[in-house]
């Protein structure tokens, strides 16, 4: 956090500079059910970010030496595309990518019914297209609705979502200029139904009651973002539904 | 962070021992273990510090040389933090490149530093653009019985504290020590079902559920935090979590900074 600048990231009328209230998200897009292949899948739209997530599993877990006899383990794979940032990105695991893909199937592990699939894998892959400041947040979303597009037991969905403070103003989700500028940034991941809150990161120079600012408008944007999961998924399920009975039609239609 | 098996029996002593607040090492549930700090272990380097937490044991150095600053930065000395657990300090810990445990432990302890701004990076600047200081912190795990985290940021933080810049081999005039802005702290409590723990021992981080780490300098500024293991928390968790880590960041700011006035 905390490049220094002359930069003013809250204006007179305390509108931020890309005309956000303080307490208002980007705009977000969610779509269930979007790749061939994998068992399940999700398209995140989050402001500028566009991140896709694939699940695969449960399925024996590789190598060998990491399978539980107890329960499924869950490798997430947090990947940025080497066009996704101004400056190319090298291709491949950096430490920012590592440490975020540990916390992020940390944040899953108390959701996901593991202990049904004992020695198995769940694997969790997030390919972060085009970045723009919240990335890991935007990424756990669509894991969650992909996850659930998968068939994967779960207890609820997981949201993620950030709030930070830019210009003394706590403000939630960070856009660009405000996670290069800001002064801190507080990324969460909530499990909505309990409130109980599995990813918690923070950083830069806050107060006790900015955090906690921050954190309660963190928890109420994430009731909106829960039903945007969930309504991505009722209208992913909706379509196969409609196929399905065009499909028993034309069967019937055969027979007589 | 270790992942061999604990049994059933070990967690449910260690919880029921927590339901009488009490721990298994005679502990209150809101103790550190003893904290002991050595300045100055290591001549070669200009800066370093072994800490002891309870048995834990990690040895923090710093390395200091010339060389360019980052173009985004060219007013800023360059810093970098590394951890590497060694096999000598755990049996579950292999050889090899650093996994995700010690990434983490790195970079979690690298945001304390440089959220916190122990140093002002500023301060590290030569000439603008062309010369600056760059600074290793390398954080060598010895002996690993539970919360790598404090005491890790313990040595990191005293390391630097004790680092005297090496101006004179450069040519840049006497030796001085390197200015200290801060003082930030990290303190780790652990969630055992439902009761929370400061400074979890080893057994008490196998059976823990969830770990937060709060970094707070003197002020009593938050500065950085860190969710780990696989359970959640829930918000009034997390706030009290907050609280606790001002009070106990002073106690242990206190340590740290007698500490290294000793050591000189």
């Amino acid at each position: 956090m905390g490049m220094k600048s002359d930069i003013k990231l809250i204006d007179e009328n305390g509108l931020r500079i890309d005309g956000r209230k303080p307490d208002e998200l980007r705009p977000i897009k969610i779509e269930a059910g979007v790749l061939k292949r994998a068992d399940g899948s999700a398209y995140v739209e989050w402001g500028k970010n566009k991140i896709l997530a694939a699940v695969y599993g449960p399925r024996e877990a590789h190598p060998r030496h990491l399978q539980d006899s107890t329960k499924a383990i869950i490798q997430c794979r947090y990947n940025m595309a080497p066009f996704s940032v101004s400056d190319r990105k090298r291709p491949g695991p950096d430490r920012r990518s590592v440490e975020i893909s540990k916390i992020i199937s940390e944040a899953f592990e108390s959701v996901i019914m593991t202990e049904l699939f004992p020695r198995s894998s769940i694997d969790v892959f997030i390919e972060v297209l085009q970045a723009n400041a919240g990335t890991r947040c935007a990424g756990i979303t669509a894991a969650a609705v992909a996850l659930a597009d998968a068939g994967v037991p779960m207890k609820d969905l997981v949201v993620g979502v950030a709030a930070g403070k830019v210009d003394d103003t706590v403000v939630l989700d960070l856009g660009k200029e405000e996670d290069n500028y800001g002064q801190a940034d507080v990324p969460m991941a909530i499990v909505p139904r309990t409130g109980d809150i599995v990813l918690l990161q923070m950083d830069g120079d806050m107060t006790e009651e900015e955090l906690f600012k921050a954190m309660d408008m963190s928890m109420e944007a994430a009731k909106y973002i829960y039903e945007l999961q969930k309504d991505a998924l009722r209208r992913r399920y909706a379509v196969i539904a409609q196929e399905e009975k065009e499909e028993i039609e034309s069967i019937e239609e055969g027979i007589e | 962070m270790s992942q061999d098996v604990v049994s059933q029996i070990l967690k449910d002593y260690i919880y029921k021992t927590l339901t009488e607040k009490k721990r298994i090492d005679g502990r209150g549930l809101l103790e550190y273990r003893k904290i002991d700090i050595q300045t100055g272990f290591i001549e070669v380097a200009e800066g370093s510090a072994r800490v002891k937490l309870g048995n834990t044991d990690v040895l923090a150095g710093v390395k200091m040389s010339i060389g360019e600053p980052f173009p985004d930065t060219p007013e800023s000395g360059v810093m970098t933090t590394n951890a590497e657990l060694i096999p000598m300090a755990s049996p579950t810990f292999e050889a090899g490149p650093p996994d995700e445990n010690s990434i983490e432990l790195s970079r979690v302890v690298d945001r304390g530093l440089r959220e916190g701004q122990v140093v002002d990076l500023s301060d590290l600047c030569i000439e603008p653009g062309e010369k600056v200081w760059v600074m290793f912190i390398d954080l060598h795990i010895l002996d690993y019985d539970g919360n790598l985290f404090d005491a890790s940021a313990m040595a990191a933080v005293a390391a630097l504290a004790s680092t005297k810049v090496p101006a004179s081999q450069y040519e840049l005039g006497d030796d001085y020590p390197l200015p200290i802005k801060n003082w930030p702290v990290m303190t780790t409590f652990a969630k055992i079902k439902d009761i929370i723990v400061l400074d979890p021992g080893l057994d008490e981080e196998r059976v823990a559920d969830a770990r937060l780490s709060v970094y707070t300098d003197q002020d009593g500024h938050i500065r950085a935090m860190q969710k780990g293991l696989n359970g959640g928390f829930s918000y009034d968790e997390v706030k009290e979590i907050v609280r606790l880590s001002k009070e106990k960041g002073k106690e242990v700011r206190k340590i740290l900074m007698d500490a290294v006035k000793g050591g000189e």
